[in-house]
């Protein structure tokens, strides 16, 4: 049983952490129908300058939560001003073409944020600074949570919160909503639509850095190609909860996170290799587009955003 | 289909340059000027502590050999290529090492996948290659020119079984491995069969791949059946974090590792987790011997670092072989050859080095217990 517990925790870590960067892919979709394929990169330049504050700030000495906040919010506020760049200097020029075009676009905006962080840091992972003095709590028997996981829970569950009240109850959460019901409407009913779309990116991008900040006090292995698969599962979640739809890109990536852990841990019993745990997150994927391809909470018709 | 076609217009092109590379070959050296020797390793990658590591021992080797007059008059030149630790640009940089540098003797890599990717394209041109660190029992049996100079994984698995059966006194274990890495497979192996012989039961083997992010399903699992000891035979970057997360989770039995662990990198990641945990390994910086100080002391003093293992065998591949160039007078590939094969008593850093009719290094393995960022000094399990 408490096997079974410790597992569902394992889970929901790292599912929270999908669910962070999801809500990105879900969002820029809500509003531009554009799957930015770069948002897992910018989860990893996220992980980055919070490595680099760390460092530069002198928090990397020892643990300190004030200098944990720092450095997330610092983080958060840089991701969010290279997804604004990312969006003005990349998308913005294609935007007028196909739908193929920006993909493409994404796809080489991705690339070369990769290969530029390659280049300039090396592939090999680093060490992020422990911000945070590591203690695991036992909750029963020999099911123990740790504080880093309880960063996660709380961090992700603030911050989701604080989305749904942007997104509900603010003005420039309103003209999102606009926006992605139609963007033409919108403009001519004087939103300035670039201004929300630049938005938008900076919100998602700063939710993406968070996750990348706090995974690295989870796993403190950070390299400029973390975001790629981890990328392309929030991505899956994102489907899996119904592209456009936010509370689904955080259902998705919970999920997400706990079928991986249940592959790990009860796969052997029944079969199937611990190596399927990145297998099984594609094979959600496909199923979802061959059954439900709307998501679990996707429709047709539904505020989108 | 148009992709179809195009990836055969791709694969063609990529053919028929191949086709046109290998010219001259060997018998590129005119026996006067330096003697070009290829280095090959992760330099940039994720496993580049390995690579610069090794890559100082056989530069700090290759000097001093210059500075005491080189070989017979000559000088050595080492033409160093990275691979990114990845095992397809392994193979293209030992091409164009061999193909265009024209080196007589090549020395790479750590990693045994990468060793296996390069190893084909050594034989096929003749061109001797000396694996400083490439463990897994494959790599020599490419072919009559690739060599080692460090033992090989049947036995670094058994000198970890034995010591935790003998030593711990463990009666059960788990297994963690690495399931991409040729290395990390054949150590478990080799443990499992070794540790099972001796009386051992193994509960479970879980994997994981480079790169993961969380380990702590694999970890839970492992807990639930309270092994007495957990063999993780994997590289330093997942190995740090695997520490750490199983001490969260409460996890104390030690986890055994191999030399994939030794890295300054290690520590950082792994911090005191690491703590009570053991490696097997090929030599001991804290060896009193007065052939291994120096050499620690040498490199500190040019790299301002403690050499670690992989140093270690980089100076010793190194040197292994400007002795065979030496004691055979040339460079000609086939000569070359049989005369690294013969080497024999080498006195390496590592230990004493021979080559037997496989090509591998006889000698014995250390044992070492991970205390606060050192390593300390456990037993010697020899062959």
């Amino acid at each position: 049983m408490d096997t079974f517990v410790q597992q569902i925790i394992n889970g929901l870590t790292v599912g929270a952490i999908y669910a962070l960067i999801a809500l990105g892919y879900t969002m820029v979709y809500g509003i531009l129908r554009l799957i930015n394929f770069a948002h897992g990169d910018v989860y990893m330049v996220g992980a980055f300058v919070g490595y680099f504050l760390a460092f530069q700030l002198g928090f990397a000495a020892g643990p300190s939560l004030v200098g944990l906040a720092i450095v997330l919010i610092g983080s958060m506020i840089a991701a969010a001003l290279v997804g604004i760049a990312m969006e003005r200097f990349a998308y913005r020029p294609v935007r007028k073409y196909a739908r193929m075009t920006t993909l493409i676009t994404a796809i080489g905006v991705s690339l070369l944020i990769e290969n530029l962080f390659v280049a300039k840091l090396g592939a090999a992972p680093r060490a992020f600074p422990q911000l945070l003095r590591e203690q695991s709590y036992t909750l029963f028997g020999n099911a123990a949570i740790s504080k880093s996981q309880i960063l996660i829970f709380a961090v992700s569950v603030a911050l989701m919160m604080l989305l749904q009240w942007i997104i509900f109850k603010t003005k420039v959460g309103t003209a999102m909503r606009a926006v992605s019901f139609n963007l033409n409407s919108a403009k001519l009913m004087g939103i300035n639509t670039d201004m929300i779309i630049s938005f938008t990116f900076a919100l998602g991008s700063a939710l993406a850095a968070a996750g990348g900040v706090l995974t690295a006090q989870y796993n403190p292995q950070i390299d400029p190609l973390m975001g790629i698969l981890t990328g392309l599962k929030a991505f899956v979640a994102a489907v899996l909860g119904g592209i456009g739809n936010i509370p689904g890109a955080v259902l998705g990536g919970l999920l997400i996170g706990i079928a991986e852990t249940f592959v790990v841990g009860y796969g052997q019993k029944v079969g199937i290799p611990t190596t399927f745990r990145d297998a099984v997150a594609f094979a959600i994927l496909i199923l979802v587009l061959l059954f439900r391809p709307t998501g679990l909470l996707g429709s047709t018709v539904q505020e989108k955003v | 289909m148009k992709r179809i076609l195009l990836s055969l217009v791709v694969m063609a092109c990529m053919l028929a340059t191949f086709a046109c590379e290998r010219r001259g070959g060997v018998g590129g050296d005119n026996n006067t000027g330096p003697i070009r020797v290829g280095y090959y390793g992760d330099l940039t990658g994720r496993t580049s502590n390995f690579g610069v590591s090794t890559k100082n021992g056989a530069m700090m080797a290759a000097d001093e050999i210059n500075k005491a007059g080189g070989i017979n008059g000559r000088q050595i030149e080492i033409l160093s290529e990275d691979d990114e630790g990845r095992p397809e640009k392994a193979a293209t940089v030992v091409t164009k090492l061999i193909d265009q540098d024209k080196v007589v003797a090549l020395v790479g890599e750590v990693a045994s996948g990468n060793s296996l990717a390069a190893a084909p394209k050594a034989q096929a041109a003749h061109v001797p290659m000396i694996s400083p660190s490439s463990t897994n029992p494959a790599v020599t049996q490419v072919g009559d020119y690739i060599f080692r100079v460090c033992f090989i994984d049947p036995f670094q698995g058994e000198v970890m079984a034995k010591f935790a059966a003998n030593t711990l006194h463990a009666k059960t274990a788990a297994i963690m491995q690495d399931f991409n890495a040729p290395y990390s497979r054949g150590l478990t192996e080799f443990f499992e069969s070794s540790f099972t012989k001796l009386g051992g039961k193994i509960l479970t083997k879980q994997s994981y791949t480079q790169g993961d992010r969380d380990y702590k399903g694999q970890l839970t699992s492992i807990r639930s059946l309270t092994p007495d000891v957990i063999y993780v035979p994997g590289y330093y970057g997942e190995v740090g974090v695997i520490a750490k997360q199983a001490k969260q989770l409460g996890i104390t039995q030690p986890l055994l590792g191999g030399d994939g662990w030794d890295a300054p990198q290690l520590w950082e990641l792994g911090g005191d987790a690491l703590n009570g945990d053991y490696i097997s390994n090929h030599y001991s910086v804290e060896d009193p011997s007065p052939a291994i100080q120096k050499f620690v002391n040498d490199f500190k003093a040019r790299y301002k670092i403690v050499p670690d293992a992989l140093a270690a065998l980089g100076y010793d591949a190194m040197r292994v072989l400007a002795d065979a160039i030496k004691r055979g007078g040339t460079t000609d590939g086939p000569k070359l050859r049989d005369a690294i094969a013969a080497t024999k008593d080498f006195p390496g850093v590592t230990g004493v080095i021979s080559i037997n009719a496989e090509r591998n290094a006889v000698k014995p393995a250390v044992v070492l217990k991970l205390q606060d960022g050192k390593y300390v000094y456990q037993e010697t399990i020899k062959p």
